[in-house]
């Protein structure tokens, strides 16, 4: 298989885009990363997107926004794999490159969410969980990382305000990201008095509803080189799955999907969470933040919670983690926040990051996930 | 010079508190009354209605305006809550005052400011010499789905206006209006309550209009929010008016005396003419005050006033607006207010 360089990446302000459609959401972004890695044509393209039909009446999208950038006849696919869409997109683009089967791959993700109300918003992200074992019974997902988030206290003595200070890292990360849909700082005790959404989380846990897209374009590494780039090659993919309903779980505080995911991409590309510089994770709610620092091994079992506490996650600390602001400041446009979490590696370990540039950065990765945890896909990063 | 003569508030005895709603649907009081600065509504007898209350509002008016209701040439009602579908509220309240039959009427309709409305097209009648008086009216027994977040702020209130050439308590210098085709909140015919869009109601709807007739008319006018002792807008929860009046430069003290919504509730037509009565309530020969409505749809009216000499003679001649909404007040139970709005029935 070939080396897979990221030469290109576009993002553009998230949030409420109630003046932008999914198309011009989508055109923006891709022709600011064909912009930043000096291509004007691609091979193929990639979409991840979870549910542009619920959300904005429109499936087909992989032909309509190859179409709208003026791409077509090239071949364009849609990956849909609820919220860790983005991310398994970025996968299926990498094994197109590295395979040689095309040069320039376009991978990007699209979600345009605010068309909808919040309750018919809430049906639409409760399709990602088992609709007739889960769903059936009236839960969402806020109500299933709950359910985690209550368990893992119990087990482990996590506290609430240590999921709290969760929300606040990241956002004091976020503000200083001007893409992000929040960027500005919270505290712990806005966080601890903010509205009850299910029990233990409160609103302030929970990542947003957003508008937003991401595009990474990927080419042959060497002939990156030729080009005189700053090289930022993806060094290893892992994906996994695990039972889609919490319920068939032995431990639902345990991420299995991400630990398998992540065994995969430690040994595809022959490092160890000690060699992680920078990482960007899947934290839709407080709670999961914590499961997926266990999860990839960047601290024990049940230590995700002191982690965060101590400051270990902090951007200056032992492991930055989501120096983005991750989902919960950014914003969380399910199918594009996989391949944000690329486009923030990438810019980071190319040093462009400006006010939240976390010094030295290598070697990065990116966890984005699905559901509660059924889908996980990771990926590693490494600038030559 | 044209302006106000009379100005009149009707606002009705029942409150109903927003724990009590909440507590029936489950919700959260604290976030409703901290989030929207929001702690209980106005609401209507069974027997009331956006006439009845425009008929205590204009009699209010003309005891302060002191004029023979005859010589009035048009009466307007802004209401979304009109009684009937086909038939109009105007001709009662006409018949009612005795301002029948040598008067234009219409009924008016456009979401929350209707009532404005109302306001801008018979003062604009008077100015044009085509009337000698005109009574604008915003009055709503405004409706919110049980259990949606409007429950907690839909109430009901009616303020009336007589404008004319002479004896003016407030002359009015300015008006401008500000409007796009914004579908944030809407009710089709035979349906009984209301939709909206959510958040969608906020920035590109009530903050765009309003920014942009207040803006207007100080454009216009050459006027800065300095040069305005008191400043009302539309009041669909407690938040709204001081984020707006904040993004365009007004400070809180010039936003209060017209801020009713907490105690009050949003009274939709009735929202920010029901704030001008209270400002002029209180207020001074030459205070400057604009007025801002807000209607969903959407669009905003803007007034500039100055209050002159006479408000001082006219405001203790009918009650004032703040002790309608604190004095006499009867609490009700979740119970009795879905009895008192028709959300329960008897059996025949």
């Amino acid at each position: 298989m070939r080396e897979v360089a990221a030469i290109g990446v576009g993002i553009t302000k998230w949030g409420e885009l109630w003046k932008k459609s999914l198309r011009d959401i989508y055109v923006e972004t891709a022709l600011l990363a064909l912009e930043d890695a000096g291509v004007d044509r691609i091979d193929s393209m990639y979409v991840g997107s979870m549910s542009s039909g619920l959300f904005a009446g429109q499936e087909h999208i992989a032909a309509l926004l190859a179409d709208y950038l003026g791409q077509a006849p090239v071949p364009s696919t849609r990956v849909e794999s609820a919220c860790a869409s983005g991310g398994l997109a970025l996968k299926q683009g990498y094994l197109e490159v590295a395979s040689g089967m095309s040069d320039v791959v376009l991978v990007s993700g699209v979600e345009k969410m605010t068309d909808v109300s919040g309750n018919e918003a809430t049906y639409a992200l409760g399709t990602a969980a088992d609709q007739e074992y889960e769903g059936y019974h009236g839960i969402t997902f806020p109500g299933l990382y709950a359910l985690i988030a209550v368990a893992h206290m119990e087990k482990y003595g996590t506290t609430r305000e240590q999921l709290a200070m969760v929300s606040v890292k990241n956002h004091k990360n976020g503000s200083k990201n001007p893409v992000a849909q929040f960027p500005f700082e919270i505290t712990v005790d806005q966080v601890l008095n903010s509205v009850m959404v299910a029990d233990p989380l409160r609103i302030l846990d929970c990542s947003p509803i957003t508008d937003g897209a991401a595009a990474i374009i990927l080419y042959p590494a060497e002939l990156a080189r030729k080009m005189g780039k700053p090289v930022v090659k993806i060094i290893g993919t892992g994906h996994a799955t695990d039972t889609i309903a919490l319920a068939q779980r032995t431990d639902i505080t345990w991420l299995n999907s991400t630990y398998l995911a992540a065994k995969s991409a430690y040994a595809m590309a022959d490092k160890k969470p000690e060699d992680i510089d920078i990482v960007e994770v899947h934290d839709c709610f407080t709670i999961a933040e914590i499961c997926v620092t266990e999860a990839l091994g960047f601290v024990e079992r049940g230590k995700g919670g002191e982690a965060v506490e101590k400051g270990l996650t902090a951007i200056d600390g032992k492991i930055p983690v989501n120096p983005s602001g991750g989902l919960k400041s950014k914003g969380h446009p399910v199918g594009a926040s996989g391949v944000a979490q690329a486009v923030e590696v990438v810019k980071q370990l190319r040093g462009d990051c400006c006010d939240r540039q976390v010094p030295d950065s290598r070697i990065g990765m990116t966890q984005n996930m699905g559901g509660s945890g059924a889908s996980s896909v990771v990926h590693i990063f490494e600038r030559e | 010079m044209e302006g106000i003569i009379g100005y009149g508030a009707y606002i009705p005895r029942n409150r109903i508190k927003v724990e009590e709603i909440a507590k029936v649907w489950g919700a959260d009081a604290p976030s409703y009354k901290k989030g929207l600065m929001l702690e209980e509504k106005s609401v209507p007898s069974p027997d009331q209605d956006t006439i009845t209350m425009s008929v205590e509002a204009t009699k209010n008016a003309l005891k302060r305006a002191l004029i023979d209701p005859k010589d009035i040439g048009a009466v307007y009602i802004g209401s979304e809550s009109h009684p009937y579908a086909v038939k109009p509220s105007g001709t009662v309240l006409a018949e009612a005052i005795g301002a029948t039959p040598d008067v234009h009427t219409a009924d008016l309709e456009f979401a929350c400011k209707a009532g404005t409305e109302g306001m801008f097209i018979a003062l604009n009648l008077v100015a044009s010499g085509a009337i000698k008086y005109g009574l604008g009216i915003g009055a709503d027994t405004s409706q919110g789905a049980p259990g949606d977040a409007l429950e907690y702020s839909a109430a009901a209130g009616a303020a009336a206006f007589i404008f004319g050439k002479e004896n003016l308590v407030a002359k009015a210098h300015e008006t401008y209006s500000y409007m796009t085709d914004t579908p944030d909140f809407w009710r089709r015919e035979y349906q009984y309550y209301p939709q909206h869009g959510g958040r969608f109601t906020g920035d590109p709807a009530y903050f765009k209009h309003i920014t942009g007739a207040a803006q207007g008319i100080m454009d216009k006018a050459g006027m800065k929010p300095q040069d305005f002792q008191y400043v009302i807008f539309h009041q669909p929860n407690g938040k709204f008016p001081f984020r707006v009046g904040k993004m365009l430069g007004f400070q809180k003290e010039q936003i209060e005396p017209g801020w009713l919504v907490n105690k009050l509730g949003n009274t939709y037509s009735g929202s920010s003419p029901l704030g001008l009565t209270s400002t002029l309530d209180i207020s001074q020969p030459g205070d400057m005050i604009l007025l801002v409505s807000y209607g969903s749809g959407a669009g905003s009216d803007g007034f500039i006033f100055e209050v002159t000499d006479r408000i001082n003679e006219v405001r203790e001649r009918a009650p004032k607006t703040r002790d309608l909404l604190s004095k006499n007040v009867n609490y009700l139970e979740y119970g009795e207010y879905a009895k008192f709005r028709h959300k329960i029935r008897k059996a025949d």
